[in-house]
């Protein structure tokens, strides 16, 4: 699987489709892809249905997306996790402070 | 657990001066693995740790780190491969003078260009995940002995690292400690498919994480096997060691001897040649 960041726009949201395994060679990337999508969106969700591993610089990168929304009065959340990235969110017990929803419909009830 | 070996030792020989500590040691861990290192004090667990570590050169043999031969690595390939390894050493080795938080973030900030920010959350994250949430101001000397260790855990996994070294982590750690250390050490193989080995002699703790067991003896390998393997095990020292039963070593007398008295007929030999 390559790895590659992906946008969608939706009535509610945008979200950032995140693909492949997240780690220090690229996770920058995804933190500048999750900064930048947050300058144009007030309810930003990142999908990692597709992340096969994700290390703890990509954790950070989320958590970085949450500060800045927060500070922003922004909402920011997770759709779709995936077993792996669930797996290193819960090792950090982040899954207790990330919004994390089943999918995007579970997500757009949820905004209303 | 999957994939292809992320050690592996091939007849390993070291001296410290004349003295034999590793005597043509085997091992092989896969990746993923938790493989613990039990022995007695004096067995070599420690001493084939430092030469995995690449902290002292072997008199004989070679070892295999990810796939690569250490003994042919330069200064800069050393330091790639360390980028992917990570050691928590029975003492901690904080650096004194750095508040917990930054001992933790050093190898990022040593290893990788990652932005200010996003160094903090990972440290900070790996305190949280060792249970020394909010303490990253606090200096080394104001931490206890079971904080040290975990600090010095947090340190050691803050850059994900594929292959983690565990010096004994539940020595002279209270009981609830110890059993989350080694559930931290179960879970941590889970996320981040790491692959684990931990030098112990604590048995409830490697009976709980150990993938294999190897048990060291006198510088060889008496056994590589299963924890119900180890168990079943019928090799006396083995038996020893799982039922804390004290060794009987016969003496070599010549040998005993000369370990005693070696410098001083070093010196007689040499007046004697004038």
């Amino acid at each position: 699987m390559s790895n590659r960041i992906d946008f969608s726009e939706h009535d509610q949201f945008s979200v950032v489709v995140v693909e492949g395994e997240v780690d220090l060679s690229w996770s920058a990337e995804l933190r500048n892809a999750v900064l930048e999508a947050l300058k144009g969106s007030n309810n930003l969700l990142v999908d990692l249905s597709a992340v096969s591993y994700i290390d703890s610089s990509g954790i950070a990168a989320l958590v970085e997306g949450l500060q800045t929304a927060k500070a922003q009065g922004k909402t920011f959340g997770l759709v779709s996790v995936s077993a792996p990235a669930r797996a290193v969110l819960e090792l950090a017990r982040l899954d207790q402070v990330f919004a994390i929803h089943q999918d995007l419909a579970a997500a757009g009830n949820a905004a209303q | 657990m999957s994939g292809s070996p992320v050690i592996e030792v091939d007849q390993l020989v070291t001296h410290y001066g004349r003295r034999k500590i590793l005597d043509g040691v085997d091992l092989t861990v896969d990746a993923g693995e938790i493989r613990v290192i039990m022995g007695g004090s004096g067995s070599g667990k420690s001493t084939l740790l430092w030469h995995l570590l690449g902290l002292y050169r072997a008199s004989a043999g070679s070892i295999r780190l990810l796939g690569k031969d250490t003994s042919t690595l330069n200064h800069s390939q050393w330091r790639d491969l360390r980028k992917n390894l990570g050691v928590s050493f029975q003492g901690g080795a904080l650096f004194t003078s750095m508040t917990v938080g930054d001992n933790v973030a050093m190898p990022l900030r040593e290893h990788t260009d990652l932005d200010e920010n996003t160094i903090r959350i990972m440290s900070r994250m790996k305190l949280e995940v060792v249970n020394l949430g909010g303490f990253q101001d606090l200096m080394p000397a104001q931490l206890s002995g079971g904080m040290i260790k975990r600090a010095a855990l947090a340190r050691a996994i803050v850059m994900d690292p594929k292959l983690l070294f565990f010096d004994e982590p539940s020595a002279g750690l209270d009981p609830v400690v110890a059993a989350e250390l080694d559930e931290l050490i179960l879970k941590l193989r889970d996320a981040f498919n790491m692959s684990v080995v931990v030098v112990t002699h604590e048995l409830d703790s490697a009976f709980k994480i150990a993938d294999k067991i190897s048990v060291l003896h006198e510088g060889k390998v008496l056994l590589t096997g299963t924890v119900d393997q180890v168990q079943a095990s019928k090799v006396e020292r083995v038996q020893d060691l799982l039922g804390r039963r004290p060794r009987t070593t016969e003496v070599d007398a010549d040998e005993y001897l000369k370990r005693l008295t070696e410098e001083e007929y070093g010196e007689y030999i040499q007046s004697v040649r004038g």
